[in-house]
């Protein structure tokens, strides 16, 4: 469990063209370091996921990513709006999406969801007005 | 069959040039970048109609061997520029996606 490596990447608020280079750059990371594929996968989708939200209902807000000898954690913090409702938002099609991120082919209301399936623990901080905490747990055996 | 032969073979436009020698496995058809992000396997070929930014930033996380955008759709200008610095193929053409799926199919076989 010794941390080898911290990673941090600030995310632009509303700012769609963006969202993708943190994923993108820590899929490139975890390929240097020889992580297996299907474990890149999966802390990829996760990562975007975490970014497009940071985006569009964060308001932007910071990535970190610390990669330890036997897991990755992720941590996205933001000071949106935070989530009244955690419960809602954990269901597969529930979005609160503006019409703009609709648009552009997000707000399938896929994104926690799809952050729960595909990392081994997900857990969620998140007080009205002041913003939310998404943690995530990738083990990397 | 490759990119290549697949655009030459059904007269799709290569747009943005990645390696154009990847076998294609495949594909998957869809808009919406959620689905898509964790749907879309390496070395198949994503049928879309998103035209945005956000669709090389699914592509280079997901390595499709090409996208190809259907109906006619355009990528914007940003979108073309982002692929190409990443390598990302992106192909058009006229077809719908259902018509693009049976002709990868059939030439595949």
């Amino acid at each position: 469990m010794a941390e080898q490596l911290v990673l941090r990447y600030p995310i632009d608020g509303e700012n769609f063209t963006t969202a993708g280079q943190a994923s993108s750059n820590l899929k490139k990371v975890l390929k240097q370091l020889g992580v297996a594929p299907e474990i890149i996968r999966k802390a990829a989708i996760s990562m975007y996921e975490g970014e497009i939200n940071t985006v569009i209902h964060g308001k932007g807000g910071e990535a970190e990513v610390t990669i330890f000898s036997d897991e990755l954690r992720i941590v996205f913090r933001d000071h949106g709006p935070g989530i009244p409702d955690i419960e809602k938002a954990m269901q597969a099609g529930f979005s609160t999406a503006t019409d703009e991120a609709r648009e552009l082919g997000f707000g399938a209301g896929m994104g926690l969801p799809n952050m729960k399936k595909y990392s081994d623990e997900l857990s969620i901080e998140s007080t009205v007005g002041q913003g939310t905490t998404v943690t995530l747990i990738i083990q990397l055996r | 069959m490759t990119v290549q032969e697949f655009a030459t073979n059904n007269g799709l436009e290569i747009v943005t040039q990645g390696d154009v020698s990847r076998t294609i496995s495949g594909c998957y058809i869809g808009d919406l970048l959620s689905l898509a992000m964790s749907r879309v396997e390496e070395g198949q070929l994503w049928i879309t109609i998103q035209g945005n930014v956000n669709i090389a930033a699914v592509a280079a996380l997901t390595e499709p061997a090409a996208i190809l955008l259907a109906e006619g759709r355009r990528a914007d200008e940003e979108t073309l520029l982002r692929a190409s610095q990443q390598g990302i193929t992106i192909l058009y053409s006229d077809k719908t996606a259902y018509e693009l799926a049976c002709l990868l199919y059939e030439q595949s076989r």
